[in-house]
């Protein structure tokens, strides 16, 4: 099963070592791992995607809470939250495919964000799925470099209100 | 005031009498205040026996022990000792040196990433920034060490940090930590539900591990056992809970455990687990083997409930606190001596023949040993076959059984017995070793020496290194490689370097006469016991 970990955390160096390190020794699985500042510069967020069994999930959770860094986690599944990843792309292009970069683009959301004669940068924030459809789309074009955020989540409204 | 001054005066506040350690120069100002206490520093021989002597202070008083070394080397040093440690659950305050702030990270002389090495050995580490820091720093470590489920904290302090002026020392009247709050009282819900779960069981068993010796409940879990005729089984940390002829007690389970302990786990219905982890060599397949029965657990860490073993009704909780509570419920027990006396004939029925060989039946002198010993007599072994004719022979009273029991680190005994002794020195205490793990710890005899102490050492000399020469003739075909230990040393010779007392024993003829020689002789005695190098501990604990 995956699941997803939103782990408020204190704002101090080391501790992002600290909490992947957790994961680096007790052989949890890291599928994707995002940190930010809150909006108290004392705590930021990390969210981090991982799966395996149920035990292990437990256990990560249990683990985690152990952390004297650790302020608060809260784990949910994917269909209880909202989740959005960054991408960024940078692709070559030239005359003849330009047309179906841009379609593409339209079709999946994407904006271009920065262009060169050769190159052009484009950009999407959606869901992981939908930003693995526009890597899948673009599987014929030449891919310079790809930069990702890594997945955010929040718990849905609904759920966080009870 | 400055930042030595200031660490000086926390472990004052805190109650610290001795601290265990080795110096360097980055650590110079520390020593250099605590002349000025009345604290007593002792200077091991190798830094990981630092933390070891530390850890064996601990588990006697109760209280976190202190060790102090320096940067780089001091500190990877100690690292074993701290791991040694945080497997067993034992209240250390680790102290270490560190370059200078605007250095470090400079790769400069004695320089190494302590609180980075060290993370995943460790409950928390600091690296102090600044000197005013230190008061709230110290009050929030030993406050962490010594509750929840207890463990070594580490604090590295870079030596400008030492020499750093204090305008104020502000000692926090409390720890408020907003991450830590580790629960005591068991919930009272799950409270009644184990009373309900108990009173529908016929034939439940209590079984204890170290965290019963770690939370000061082994009088009140034996009170609980004896109140309601509830059989205990222990594992080796748990071993104490009970006196070793306690008619309710059923000895260690395991592996290396005897049969009535694990058959008391096999044929009950109801365990209630306390302060144990159901770690691998305890149980060999947990899940299993509390298949068919309802699992009680109960434990200060929420992390250890289900790890191991699905777990029925967890509390989590201190387990004096737990059973505080537990004895004062009304708990309508079904009559439980049909099978309190099922255990006991297989208990009574354990045989135990000397084996006539021309060495020391280990078993046996374990045994002997351990029934000569004063009544609260604390007895440290150490790792290997010793470590398992130890905890599997020891009889026990009022006294308390120490030995690294989730790390396994050779050479624990020596230091750990160390510790006890500066703990409660009117308290008999005795280290058990092979020659594998005394090597690894002799230097710290001139330690001994340089206290005082009056320690009594066995040195179990197979000339081999027993556990993985048995393993090697087990899972290898005999092929023998890098077990023998040849080379010495003489320990007549040995003991006589370090102005102590001699003793050796041959033959099982001898063993009681001189055992009570060695136990009764004033002041530090070597004993060597000669063993046999293919004695086998294996399914059996050695017990015959």
């Amino acid at each position: 099963m995956k699941r997803i970990f939103s782990v408020l955390v204190e704002n101090r160096s080391g501790v992002l070592s600290k909490v992947s390190g957790l994961f680096a020794r007790r052989s949890f699985n890291i599928e994707s791992l995002a940190v930010g500042e809150t909006n108290d510069p004392d705590v930021s967020c990390m969210t981090i995607v991982s799966s395996g069994s149920k035990q292990t999930m437990e256990q990560i959770e249990k683990q985690l809470n152990k952390k004297l860094d650790v302020i608060k986690i809260k784990s949910f599944e994917n269909w209880q939250s909202v989740t959005r990843e960054l991408i960024l792309i940078k692709l070559r292009y030239n005359k003849s495919n330009r047309e179906e970069i841009l379609s593409v683009c339209t079709l999946a959301n994407a904006e271009v964000v920065d262009a060169g004669k050769r190159t052009m940068m484009i950009q999407m924030c959606d869901t992981p799925e939908k930003v693995q459809m526009l890597l899948d789309l673009l599987s014929g074009i030449s891919i310079v470099e790809v930069a990702r955020t890594g997945i955010l989540a929040l718990q849905r409204c609904v759920d966080t209100e009870k | 005031m400055n930042g030595a001054d200031a660490v000086a005066k926390c472990l004052e506040l805190q109650g610290v009498t001795t601290v265990y350690g080795y110096p360097g120069v980055a650590i110079c100002p520390v020593y250099d205040s605590l002349l000025d206490t009345k604290i007593h520093s002792v200077l091991v021989r190798s830094e990981a026996n630092a933390a070891h002597a530390a850890s064996g202070e601990a588990r006697i008083s109760g209280k976190p022990g202190v060790c102090i070394c320096t940067s780089g080397p001091g500190a990877t040093n100690l690292i074993t000792g701290i791991a040694t440690a945080y497997m067993d659950s034992i209240p250390l305050v680790c102290i270490t040196g560190q370059v200078n702030s605007d250095l470090i990270g400079g790769d400069v002389f004695q320089e190494a990433d302590i609180t980075g090495a060290a993370e995943s050995f460790v409950k928390y580490s600091y690296l102090v920034r600044k000197a005013s820091d230190i008061p709230r720093i110290f009050k929030e470590a030993f406050h962490i060490a010594s509750t929840g489920r207890r463990g070594p904290v580490l604090i590295d302090i870079p030596f400008d940090i030492q020499n750093q002026e204090l305008r104020r020392f502000e000692w926090p009247e409390e720890v408020n930590l907003r991450t830590y709050k580790p629960t005591y009282y068991g919930n009272p819900m799950q409270i009644r539900k184990v009373v309900t779960a108990l009173e529908d069981c016929r034939r439940p068993i209590l079984y204890t591990g170290g965290g019963v010796h770690l939370c000061n409940a082994r009088d009140l879990v034996r009170a609980f056992s004896e109140k309601f005729s509830i059989p205990v089984v222990s594992t080796m940390m748990g071993i104490g809970t009970m006196p070793s002829n306690h008619p309710l007690y059923m000895g260690m389970a395991g592996n290396n455990g005897n049969l009535a302990a694990n058959k008391a786990i096999a044929d009950s219905d109801a365990v209630i687990l306390v302060g144990a982890r159901i770690a691998d060599r305890a149980v060999n397949a947990p899940q299993k083997m509390m298949a068919n029965k309802v699992l009680i657990h109960i434990d200060v860490d929420p992390a250890e409930i289900g790890k191991n073993a699905k777990c029925d009704l967890p509390i989590v909780g201190d387990a004096k606190a737990i059973f505080e509570e537990m004895l004062k419920q009304e708990i309508n027990l079904p009559d439980l001596s049909e099978w309190v006396e099922s255990l006991q004939k297989v208990r009574k029925g354990k045989s135990r023949a000397v084996a006539p060989k021309l060495f020391v039946d280990p078993a046996n002198f374990v045994n002997v040993l351990s029934s000569h010993m004063e009544k609260d007599a604390v007895y440290v072994a150490d790792v290997g076959q010793n470590q398992i004719w130890s905890c599997s022979n020891v009889i026990m009273q009022e006294g308390r059984f120490l030995t690294s029991g989730g790390m396994g680190t050779m050479g624990y005994a020596l230091p750990a017995a160390i510790g006890a002794k500066m703990a409660d020195p009117k308290r008999q205490v005795v280290s058990v070793s092979g020659d594998g793990g005394f090597q690894m710890a002799m230097m710290e005899l001139a330690t001994s020496n340089q206290e005082n102490l009056d320690l009594k050492h066995v040195v179990m000399n197979n000339g081999s290194l027993g556990m993985v020469r048995e393993a090697q003739r087990f899972s290898f075909n005999s092929r023998f490689t890098m077990v023998d230990l040849n080379g010495g040393p003489d320990y007549e010779q040995l003991a006589k370097a370090y102005r102590m007392k001699y003793l050796k024993l041959e033959s099982n003829e001898d063993v009681e006469k001189t055992v009570t020689k060695f136990l009764n002789a004033k002041g530090s005695v070597l004993l060597e016991v000669l063993v046999d190098e293919d004695g086998i501990v294996r399914k059996t604990g050695g017990a015959r």
